[in-house]
C-alpha cells in the first residue's frame, strides 16, 4: 500500500507540469494586453510601460515566459500579481477560506446526501422517496445562482437568520449559508447516486443470506448493505471535492468570499498568468490527492480490495 | 411583494424586457440629515487598490478613494468641484507658466513629521522619473524637463521646472502656459510624500503615511478583504472627519454589496448594481442618491476608417449621432438614470455650457439623419454588405445591452445593417483600440481625473494626445485648446474651451451619447451620504444615527 501511495505520489508529478504548462499557454494565447488594461484607458508614460512589461516578462515569448515562471517555481517564488503582490500570499490568504469552504459543502453534501439516500432507498416507492426524487431534480435543474441568490435573500435579508455576505476573516459560522449553496447541487446527485444503489443492493443475495442468519435489521442495513453500496459514493464525492474548491467561483461572488474562485476569475480577467497557473496548479494537486484517498478508502469499505 | 420585486431584478435580461419610465436627470437626493454621532465609524464598498497606495502609482478608484482619504494635496475638491486650499496657502502665476506655490507653515504628516515644500517637489519628481515607472507619470508631462526624466532608460530624478524657494514655498515652471494648471492639484498624483517613503516605496505602499483627514490603522489594509482608516488627529484642514472613521470592505461583486446595504451590514455602497437600478428608488425610500457625475459615454467613430473619410465620413458620422435616440435608451436600458449629452464634457465641470452652437447634431431627428445618410450616399456610397460594427467589452455590467439597442436603432434609422461587435474582456477591448486595427466603432468615455473641462478634451482629442484613440486631428481644434491653456485664467480658459467644442461638434470624432450619473445608497445606521463632484462619496461628512 506504501508502495501504490509512492508510485500514485511520483505520477503527481508530469500531471502538475503538464497542467501548469497548458494553462501557462492558454493564458498566453488569450487575446489582449493587460498592460494597457492596467491604464484603464487613459494614457501611460512609453517608459512606464515598457518597465511594466519587462518586469512581468511579457516582452519575452512564450516558452522564455514560461522558463522563466519555472525557474522561480524552483526557488518557491510564484512570482507577484500585478498589483504588486506576491502571488503566494495572495494565495495563503484566499486558499484556506476556499478549503473551508469547499470541505464544509462536502461535509453537508456526504451528511445529508447518504442519509436521505438511505431512507429513500430503504423505502423505495413511499411517499420519502418520491419526495427527494422530486427536490433533488429540482435542485439540479436550477442554475446555482438561482439558488444562491434565493437563499441570500430569503434566508440573510427578510429572515435575518445569517448574514447575506460573509465578514473579511471568513468564520466557519458565516460560511454555512454559502456552503450550503455549494453543496446543494451536489447534494442532490450524493442522494439520487445512494439511493440507486442502495436499492440495488438490497435485493443482492448476500443480503438475503445475512436476513436469514437472523441479523437485525440495523445491522444488515448499516454493515451489510450500505458498506457495500457506499463505493460508487465514495468516488464521487472525491472527484467532488476539486470540482468544489474549483467551482466556487459563483458562490463566492454572490457571498463576497475572498477564496480563490475570485482570485482566479479575476486573474483571467487581466491576464494575470502568474496567479491562475499558481492556483490551478494547486487546484490539480487537490484533485490528484483526493482522487488517491478515495482509492485508498476503497481498501476500507471493500476487504477484497488489495494494493501492492 | 419585496421579495417577488427583487428576484425580478436579478436576471439582467428582465432589464429588456420592463420598460418602467422613470423620471428625467438632475439632482434627487433622499432628505433627513440630523446631527448624528461622531464617533462611529462608517463602512463602505471597495475594490482592492490596484497598486500600492503611492500618489502617483493609483490610478483607479479602489485605491484612489482611499488616497484621497488619507493624503491632501495642495487643493482639494469640493461637492461641486470647485478648488479648496487644503495645504495651500496661495498658488500664483501672473502668465499661466510660472507659478508661485506658498504652503502652510506648521502642518505634519500623520507621523509627526512637517511638510515642506520639498515633500511636494520630491514627490512630484518621484512620479514623473521613468525608474520609478509609476502609472500617473504622465501628470507631471506639462512640468519643465519632463520629457528628460521620462524618458526610457534615463536615470534623471529631477525636473528643472520644480525649484524649492524655502520651507514654505516653491516654484513651478510649464514647458508651456497650461491655464488650468492649478485645477489639477488636488489630484492623487499631486499628493506630497514623507521623506520615509523613498527607501522602500514598495513598503511605503502598504503603510503609508499620510497627511489627510484620515490614516490608515495599525495592520488596516487586509487584502481583498478591507481598509481600516481612523480619524487624523494631525489634520488641520477643510475635510475634518464627522465621524468614528471608515472601514472599506472590499467586494468583488456589486450585487453583493446591494445585498449587504439592504440589511444593514454595510453603510455605503456608491454604485447600484444593473439588477437594482430599477428598484433602489423604493428599496432605499430617502436613502439613495442619483445625481451627475464627472464623467460621459461616448462612441469613438475612428478617423482611420475608410468609409469615414472626407465629407462623406462627416456627413456619416453626423446622420449616426442623429440616429441614436439617446433617450429611449436611457429609459428602457437605464431606467432614466443617465442624462443626454449636449457636448464633450461633463454637466458638473465648472465652465459647462448646455447651448453650445452646432449641438443640433445630437438630437435624435430620424427623418434628418436619413436625409444626412442619403447625401453622404450621393458623394461615395457605403459599401455593398457592409456591417457597421460597435466594438465592446461585455465584461462591464450593461454594455452589451446598450450598445445592441443602439446597434438596433442605427439599423431602423438609417437602412444599412449595423451590430455590437463583443470582445470578451476590457484587457483585449484595449489592445484592439491601442492597436488601431478597429474595422468600425467603438464603445468608449472619459471619467474626468481632476474637475477641468480640458481633462475632457485635450487627452482625448488633440492631435496625437495619449487617449485619443480615433486618431483625430485638426489644426484649428489644436490651436484653440492652445490658446485657452492660454487664457490667463480658468474662466477665459472655459470660454475658450468651449469654442474649441464648436469644432468638436462639427467633426465628431466621437459622437457623444449621455453624462454618466452615480447611483448611491445607504444604510438605516447613517444621515443622508453627500456624494462628490466625482462620483464618490465624501466619506468624511458621513455621520451615524
Amino acid at each position: 500500500m506504501l508502495m501504490f501511495t509512492f508510485r500514485r505520489i511520483l505520477q503527481l508529478i508530469p500531471v502538475f507540469f503538464g497542467a501548469t504548462l497548458l494553462v501557462y499557454f492558454l493564458v498566453f494565447v488569450t487575446p489582449g494586453d493587460p498592460i494597457a488594461a492596467l491604464s484603464g484607458g487613459k494614457p501611460m508614460a512609453p517608459a512606464v510601460e515598457a518597465a511594466l512589461r519587462a518586469q512581468y516578462n511579457l516582452d519575452q515569448p512564450f516558452w522564455v515566459q514560461y522558463g522563466l515562471y519555472l525557474k522561480n517555481l524552483v526557488t518557491l517564488n510564484l512570482g507577484q500579481t500585478f498589483s504588486g503582490q506576491e502571488v503566494s500570499a495572495v494565495i495563503i490568504r484566499a486558499f484556506p477560506v476556499t478549503a473551508r469552504l469547499a470541505i464544509m459543502a462536502l461535509i453537508f453534501e456526504a451528511f445529508f446526501g447518504i442519509l436521505f439516500g438511505v431512507i429513500a432507498g430503504l423505502r423505495k416507492g413511499k411517499l420519502f422517496d418520491s419526495t427527494v426524487l422530486v427536490a433533488s431534480l429540482v435542485v439540479i435543474a436550477v442554475p446555482t445562482f438561482v439558488l444562491g441568490f434565493v437563499l441570500q435573500l430569503v434566508i440573510g435579508v427578510q429572515l435575518g437568520w445569517a448574514r447575506p455576505t460573509v465578514s473579511g476573516t471568513a468564520p466557519w459560522n458565516e460560511l454555512v449559508l454559502p456552503a450550503l449553496v455549494l453543496g446543494l447541487v451536489s447534494l442532490a446527485y450524493v442522494i439520487r447516486l445512494t439511493r440507486a444503489s442502495i436499492s440495488e443492493n438490497m435485493n443482492a443475495d448476500y443480503v438475503r443470506t445475512a436476513t436469514a442468519k437472523g441479523l437485525s435489521r440495523r445491522r444488515v442495513v448499516v454493515v451489510h448493505i450500505l458498506r457495500n453500496s457506499l463505493i460508487p459514493v465514495i468516488t464521487f464525492l472525491g472527484a467532488d471535492l476539486g470540482s468544489l474548491m474549483g467551482g466556487a467561483i459563483v458562490t463566492e461572488g454572490i457571498f463576497n468570499v475572498p477564496g480563490i474562485g475570485n482570485l482566479v476569475y479575476q486573474a483571467v480577467l487581466k491576464g494575470e498568468s502568474a496567479t491562475v497557473v499558481a492556483v490551478v496548479g494547486l487546484l490539480v494537486i487537490v484533485f490528484v490527492v483526493a482522487n488517491l484517498a478515495v482509492d485508498l478508502l476503497y481498501a476500507v469499505l471493500d476487504p477484497r480490495i488489495r494494493y501492492v | 411583494m419585496r421579495f417577488a420585486r427583487t428576484y425580478k431584478a436579478l436576471g439582467v435580461a428582465a432589464v429588456l424586457a420592463l420598460s418602467l419610465s422613470a423620471c428625467g436627470g438632475g439632482t434627487d437626493t433622499g432628505n433627513g440629515n440630523g446631527g448624528g454621532d461622531t464617533t462611529k465609524v462608517i463602512t463602505a464598498n471597495s475594490t482592492e487598490p490596484g497598486n500600492g497606495l503611492l500618489p502617483a502609482n493609483t490610478n483607479e478608484v479602489g485605491g484612489g478613494r482611499v488616497m484621497d482619504l488619507i493624503f491632501s494635496g495642495l487643493v482639494s475638491y469640493d461637492a461641486k468641484g470647485a478648488i479648496v486650499n487644503e495645504l495651500a496657502e496661495s498658488i500664483e502665476s501672473t502668465d499661466s507658466q510660472n507659478y508661485t506655490i506658498k504652503i502652510k507653515a506648521g502642518e505634519t504628516f500623520s507621523d509627526g513629521s512637517p511638510i515642506t515644500a520639498k515633500n511636494f517637489v520630491d514627490a512630484w519628481n518621484f512620479g514623473a522619473a521613468a525608474k520609478n515607472a509609476q502609472l500617473n507619470s504622465y501628470f507631471f508631462e506639462s512640468i519643465k524637463g519632463y520629457d528628460k526624466v521620462s524618458a526610457e532608460g534615463s536615470t534623471e530624478d529631477k525636473m528643472e521646472g520644480l525649484k524649492v524657494v524655502d520651507d514654505t514655498t516653491f516654484t513651478v515652471a510649464l514647458a508651456q502656459p497650461e491655464s488650468d494648471f492649478k485645477l489639477r492639484l488636488g489630484y492623487t498624483a499631486f499628493y506630497p510624500l514623507p521623506e520615509s517613503a523613498y527607501a522602500d516605496p514598495k513598503a511605503f505602499g502598504e503603510n503609508p503615511v499620510g497627511n489627510g483627514p484620515y490614516k490608515l490603522a495599525a495592520d488596516g489594509w487586509k487584502h481583498e478583504v478591507s481598509i481600516t482608516l481612523v480619524p487624523n488627529d494631525k489634520y488641520k484642514g477643510p475635510r475634518a472627519p464627522k465621524n468614528g472613521g471608515v472601514t472599506f470592505k472590499i467586494f468583488s461583486n456589486f450585487d453583493a454589496a446591494y445585498t449587504d446595504v439592504k440589511s444593514d451590514n454595510l453603510d455605503i455602497l456608491d454604485q447600484v448594481p444593473p439588477s437594482g437600478l430599477q428598484n433602489y428608488k423604493t428599496d432605499f425610500e430617502g436613502r439613495y442618491v442619483n445625481q451627475p457625475y464627472a464623467g460621459n459615454a461616448t462612441m469613438t467613430i475612428p478617423s482611420y476608417l475608410p468609409e469615414f473619410q472626407g465629407e462623406a465620413g462627416l456627413l456619416r458620422r453626423q446622420a449616426i449621432s442623429m440616429a441614436i435616440d439617446r433617450q429611449q435608451i436611457i429609459d428602457k436600458i437605464f431606467y432614466g438614470n443617465k442624462k443626454i449629452a449636449a457636448d464633450f464634457t461633463s454637466p458638473v465641470i465648472d465652465g459647462y455650457n448646455a447651448n453650445i452652437p452646432g449641438a443640433e447634431v445630437l438630437k435624435f431627428d430620424a427623418a434628418k439623419a436619413k436625409e444626412t445618410w442619403a447625401k453622404a450616399e450621393a458623394i461615395s456610397p457605403w459599401p455593398a454588405g457592409k456591417v457597421f460594427t460597435i466594438s465592446s467589452n461585455i465584461d462591464g455590467a450593461g454594455n452589451k445591452e446598450y450598445i445592441t439597442a443602439m446597434a438596433n436603432q442605427i439599423s431602423t434609422n438609417l437602412g444599412i445593417k449595423a451590430e455590437l461587435n463583443p470582445i470578451p474582456t476590457f484587457k483585449e477591448m484595449r489592445a484592439l483600440v491601442n492597436s488601431k486595427k478597429l474595422t468600425g466603432a467603438s464603445r468608449a468615455g472619459w471619467q474626468a481625473d481632476y474637475p477641468s473641462l480640458y481633462n475632457f478634451l485635450g487627452p482625448l482629442y488633440g492631435t496625437g494626445a495619449g487617449s485619443n484613440d480615433g486618431d483625430y486631428s485638426s489644426a484649428a481644434f489644436d490651436a484653440k485648446l492652445k490658446e485657452g491653456l492660454a487664457a490667463t485664467s480658468v474662466e477665459d480658459g472655459n470660454k475658450i474651451f468651449n469654442e474649441s467644442q464648436e469644432i468638436l461638434l462639427k467633426d465628431l470624432p466621437v459622437v457623444p451619447l449621455w453624462y454618466q450619473a452615480v447611483q448611491g445608497v445607504w444604510s438605516n445606521n447613517v444621515n443622508t451620504v453627500p456624494f462628490g463632484w466625482n462620483g464618490v462619496p465624501l466619506y468624511n461628512e458621513v455621520t451615524a444615527k
